[in-house]
């Protein structure tokens, strides 16, 4: 629990000011009146001299005082819930739309680095647990301190002995509990070791389930999960009981409390130390002193997981933006198709330099094919072309204006983009192809998805065009997701396209078909494109072969077979020549 | 509920002697009011120090004792809801292995996992609460205003009425929030999904300019989710204060009462204390019932996510059991029709042909031209609408799935290796391969080359998904997989496409080699969309839109078949 988290956390607070000291006073209020009933109520009975001896004129005085104090701190405190509750989620609210906004601007190469479920899960169950640990921490930890204030102060003045002796032995419930705690923290360890040596293994096995069907090996994965099954409820067990022990050792503490209350009560009302009101007044309180620090313990845990919540998403809030676009920056809306890069350098790490010295130039509409085996540095071209990643030495410009000058968005509408892992919304078919262009028509959807070849399975989905497209199109085949993403790209009309082995999984004959309708799409456009294609590449003006971070040679696909060089070898083994 | 009650079994004896402890813990703690009154009452009214010191002595035994049953109540309840946890974890798991992706593809696999691990924690940790608390809380209000009522009979129903107010309070509360917490975890839900959908489209995103909408999109879902959650605490916020109210509403009515009783004399000071100490229990007992509402209403919604898990029935079951027939084609479609869901166009129509034994078919067509599905209705993944698939002469509904399995050795479309070792991964359809067998599947895969350079060879240990090795590598891997087991039926579903031209070719010859070392048993259904692959089948099937539009050998098809000769023209084949 670092003090500058805690100093940030809390200013997140502070657009909410108004509403933190209204809590605060509905808190002091509603502890300090819900003390003052059994005040009113020992008054009472000290009032009941005995059998005929009860004095009803001030027992009616305090009871109807009783009534009032507990009716406003049952108001008060309602109102600090409300109050607490609304601000722990608005806060919680502002840091998950930082995080949410901060991911949508820091540089791609931090993202691809990270699992995207466990950002995810920051999002929802890390601003979850800070919304409840504020919630706790504000609601639980001010009121208790009210209350061990409160009762400290009445019970000294009632009897200072007995209140010391309430005040010294209650604590040792905490002292009881965090010895447990830090005994059973081991247990509780190697507990959530077998638990995600389970979950690791459900999930494997449910993905894989067809397979595993098909394999017959159900009976065996049953006997594996079984033995971890078991490791996990031997762990479980353990853990579970002895933290269990907590509960009934601090309620054994306060019994312990209460008694020595009554008994030392008695004795000293024996000696007239004491009226029996006042008796009756130091039972209920010493009840009253034991409750916070019962639940402090749970809260603790609780404001300890938000602490770690709380770092984790400042963690995002301060990964470094991109650097914004200059002030001035060009916004060209149209590209003639000049592609140039001169001696474009980029490493993933500084010490391994990756893209050395690349240089292309593009004309207008032609057809730049990028071939090379795996891990070459085709999509970090494409990366850099975009933007996506920034150049470390060099230049990238677009009909002469080096790339760094014009604005991002701007640049990267001149593209049109068909990635490898074809990714769509979970919306409907047609909002999805428009998805760059929200107000398109119904007409051009219809049209796009056509010359996409799309519309022939789009009118075979249960709705049509208003399918709704579960979990990203989980239901499509990867053929049918590609074909979506060409459909976008159609609609898109974009200048320049960049296809990143965009149809690699659709069969051969389709893609003939889409290759026509790109091929009308490509005229006059300037077009990258990785491809393993045979077509793709032989249709190509120049194709560069990569290999290692380089270009190793460049040619039309002739030059480079005659060549017989890097190319032809790759070619040959791919293709098992011609 | 039946499916889940089962896993109770066993517990019996935990699950009745954890309640009884608690209950004897909740009678030792009602028990104190009393001592503390007779303490006022008789040791401070007759000024007698030795009486209050023994009571003491006593309070001191009650709370040993209460301290005693506490803790074999906890002993017996953490016992209990591991065994059952245990139990219905493994149920839940041994149902998702018999369901078919199709069954459970609205719950998806995230969603499958979750119910195995995280629901069933949340019930457990529920029971485990039940035990604990489930008897404690009802009889320390009960036993508080039973207590109440032996003291005077007045007092003890005003309790009651206060009791029933504040029940009731909470029911309200409950019915009003409980709804709710299936609201707020589907908004949840929804949060994390679309924090994903951002997360893998990022370059999309970026690439289209689209990123103010897309954190509109999540800025209005967040807030939904937080106006829920306010909406929804205001009233649950209102429940400990109303339960003051009442609670103190009773005990200044009984106190006004007990004023009047001490002035008869019909009642001492001291029980007019214990009175209000009862109520004060009474209070707190039902305070910790409804915090505990949030668990058990969670754990509610997972039991019934859990039980609709549990309660699918596997559409596709086992068959009565059979033997194939050696004189009987190796498989046969006898007019097959078959579609995915209702209204939906039919993915096979009318498809009929057979297979011979030794016989290497191939089938090759467009994307949604039904290869896939012809494969997942010989496996039996699905039943035919019409028709009838045949293995060996035998309909295939008539086998077991096991006897049906153990017949076919198939390679999917995608590649899905396990963690553990290759060996493990080798033998998981053939658990007693011996090493031999595993090297000659490895060769006839063309994988010997590259798990004999692993330092370990065969036990090279394997991360989640074959992690550590290539497309080509894990392919070839599972290849092998499917032929370790020796399969009288091997499908290739589009399996050998991140390989290259040689090894594939390699491969072919390998399988065939494998298919007359077996007495010309092996029967082999290639799916490809490569004419390359399966041009030198004995037959090759052309289908189109789910019907079958010509088959033969390539020869004859390349020269009569129009839409075959356009797939041969798009992959540069013209011989």
């Amino acid at each position: 629990m670092r003090k500058d988290t805690l100093k940030r956390l809390l200013s997140y607070l502070r657009p909410y000011k108004t509403q933190v000291v209204l809590a605060l006073l509905c808190a002091f209020a509603s502890v300090l009146l819900s003390l003052l009933g059994p005040v009113f109520i020992g008054r009472a009975i000290d009032a009941m001299l005995g059998p005929g001896r009860v004095q009803f004129a001030p027992i009616v005085r305090v009871l109807s005082l009783a009534g009032v104090a507990i009716a406003l701190s049952a108001v008060a405190g309602w109102g600090m819930q409300v109050l607490t509750r609304c601000l722990s989620a608005k806060a919680s609210q502002d840091i998950r739309r930082q995080v949410f906004t901060r991911l949508n601007e820091v540089p791609l190469r931090k993202l691809d680095r990270r699992r995207h479920g466990e950002l995810a899960s920051r999002l929802v169950n890390d601003a979850d647990a800070v919304a409840e640990g504020l919630m706790q921490g504000l609601g639980q930890l001010f009121p208790g301190l009210v209350t061990i204030l409160a009762t400290i102060g009445v019970m000294l003045v009632l009897n200072w002995v007995i209140a010391l002796v309430v005040i010294l032995i209650t604590p040792l419930s905490i002292l009881f509990a965090q010895f447990v705690g830090r005994r059973t923290a081991r247990f509780f360890r190697s507990m959530s070791n077998a638990q995600g040596a389970t979950s690791g293994f459900v999930g494997e096995m449910v993905e894989g389930r067809r397979v595993l069907q098909d394999l017959g090996y159900e009976q065996e994965a049953g006997r594996q999960f079984d033995r971890l099954n078991a490791d996990y409820t031997r762990e479980y067990r353990r853990a579970v009981l002895y933290s269990s022990f907590i509960n009934p050792g601090t309620r054994f503490v306060n019994a312990i409390v209460f008694g020595a209350v009554a008994v030392l009560g008695g004795i000293y009302a024996i000696h007239g130390g004491i009226t029996v009101g006042g008796l009756s007044v130091f039972l209920n309180y010493a009840n009253q002193y034991t409750k916070p620090f019962n639940e402090v313990t749970a809260v603790l845990t609780q404001v300890q997981t938000a602490f770690a919540s709380v770092e984790r998403l400042f963690e995002v809030i301060d990964w470094t933006p991109e650097t914004p676009d200059a002030k001035g920056a060009l916004a060209p809306s149209h590209s003639e198709g000049y592609v140039k890069a001169e001696e474009v350098c980029f490493s993933y790490n500084k010490e391994i330099p990756f893209i050395r010295s690349f240089s292309f130039a593009t004309q207008p509409g032609t057809r730049i094919a990028l071939v090379g085996p795996t891990g070459c540095g085709k999509t970090t071209i494409i990366n850099l072309l975009m933007r996506f990643y920034e150049v470390d030495a060099g230049s990238i410009t677009v009909d002469g204006q080096e790339i760094r000058t014009v604005r991002r968005d701007a640049l990267r509408s001149l593209y049109g983009m068909v990635l490898q892992d074809s990714w769509l919304k979970q919306a409907t078919v047609r909002d999805n192809i428009a998805y760059a262009n929200p107000g398109a028509s119904d007409d051009e959807v219809v049209e796009a998805a056509k010359k996409a070849l799309a519309h022939g399975f789009i009118k075979r989905l249960p709705q049509g065009y208003d399918t709704v497209l579960a979990r990203g199109g989980e239901d499509l085949s990867a053929g049918e997701k590609q074909l979506l993403c060409i459909a976008r790209i159609m609609l898109a009309k974009p200048d320049m396209l960049i296809l990143d082995e965009a149809t690699s999984s659709i069969d051969t004959r389709t893609e003939l078909l889409i290759q026509k309708a790109m091929e009308r799409l490509m005229v006059g456009r300037t077009s990258f494109v990785v491809a393993h294609r045979l077509s793709t590449i032989q249709n190509a003006d120049e194709i560069l072969v990569m290999d290692a971070g380089q270009i190793v040679e460049r040619g039309r696909h002739e030059e480079l077979l005659e060549k017989g060089g890097f190319y032809a070898g790759l070619y040959n083994s791919q293709f098992g020549g011609v | 509920m039946k499916q889940i009650a089962k896993c109770f079994k066993g517990n019996y004896r935990e699950m009745t002697l954890g309640p009884l402890f608690k209950l004897a813990e909740a009678v030792l703690e009602l028990l104190v009011p009393l001592v503390t009154a007779s303490i006022i009452d008789v040791g401070v009214a007759n000024g007698d120090t030795a009486f209050v010191l023994q009571r003491g002595g006593l309070l001191l035994l009650l709370a040993v004792l209460g301290a005693a049953a506490g803790l074999t109540c906890q002993y017996f309840a953490a016992g209990a809801a591991a065994n059952f946890g245990q139990h219905l974890r493994r149920q839940v798991f041994a149902q998702v292995m018999r369901l078919s992706p199709a069954e459970t593809g609205h719950i998806g696999t995230g969603g499958l996992s979750t119910r195995i691990t995280n629901d069933v924690n949340q019930i457990q940790a529920a029971l485990n609460m039940l035990i604990r608390l489930g008897t404690r809380v009802p009889f320390l209000a009960v036993g508080g205003i039973l207590m109440a009522m032996i003291l005077n009979v007045r007092a003890g129903l005003i309790y009651l009425a206060a009791t029933a107010l504040i029940t009731l309070v909470l029911v309200l509360v409950m019915r009003h929030t409980m709804p709710k917490y299936g609201e707020i975890q589907a908004g949840q839900d929804e949060l994390f999904r679309l924090g994903m959908e951002n997360l893998e489209g990022v370059r999309v995103i970026r690439a289209f300019s689209r990123q103010g909408s897309e954190k509109k999109t999540f800025d209005a879902s967040a807030d939904r989710l937080t106006k829920l959650l306010l909406r929804t605490g205001k009233i649950s916020a209102a429940l400990n204060p109303a339960a003051s109210v009442a609670a103190n509403g009773a005990v200044i009515l009984v106190v006004w009462l007990g004023a009047g009783y001490v002035h008869a004399g019909t009642m001492q000071t001291g029980e007019v204390i214990a009175l209000v100490n009862y109520m004060t229990q009474v209070l707190l007992a039902l305070l910790v019932a409804a915090n505990l509402i949030v668990l058990f209403t969670r754990a509610i919604a997972s039991v019934k996510r859990v039980e609709s898990v549990l309660e699918i029935q596997p559409a596709v079951t086992d068959g009565p059991s059979a033997a194939g027939r050696t004189d009987a084609p190796a498989f046969a479609f006898k007019g097959v029709e078959f579609c995915y869901y209702e209204g939906a166009d039919n993915a096979l129509s009318g498809l009929s042909f057979e297979a011979q034994p030794g016989q290497t078919i191939g089938v090759i067509g467009g994307t949604g031209s039904g290869k896939s599905t012809l494969v997942r209705l010989l496996l039996r993944h699905y039943d035919v609408d019409k028709g009838s698939v045949e293995v060996q002469g035998v309909d295939v509904r008539r086998y077991t799935l096991p006897q049906l399995h153990e017949k076919i050795g198939v390679v999917p479309q995608k590649t899905i290796l396990f963690s553990g070792t290759i060996r493990t991964n080798l033998q998981m359809a053939a658990p007693n391969a011996d090493e031999k067998a595993l090297w000659d599947a490895l060769r006839a895969a063309q994988a010997t080359d590259f798990v004999r350079q692993k330092k370990e060879g065969l036990d090279t240990p394997l991360g989640e998904g074959g992690a550590g090795l290539s497309g080509g590598q894990r392919q070839r891997l599972a290849i092998a997989r499917a032929l370790v087991r020796r399969p009288e039926i091997l499908i290739l579903d589009d399996a050998a496409s991140a390989l290259d031209y040689a090894t594939e070719a390699a491969l072919r010859r390998a399988l065939k080699a494998l298919a007359a070392e077996s007495g010309n048993r092996m029967t082999t259904l290639l799916i490809s969309q490569r004419v390359a692959a399966i041009r030198q089948a004995d037959v090759i099937l052309v289908l189109d839109e789910g019907r079958l539009v010509g088959k033969g050998v390539h020869e004859s098809l390349l020269r009569e078949n129009e839409l075959y000769r356009e797939i041969c023209a798009s992959q540069g084949i013209d011989h």
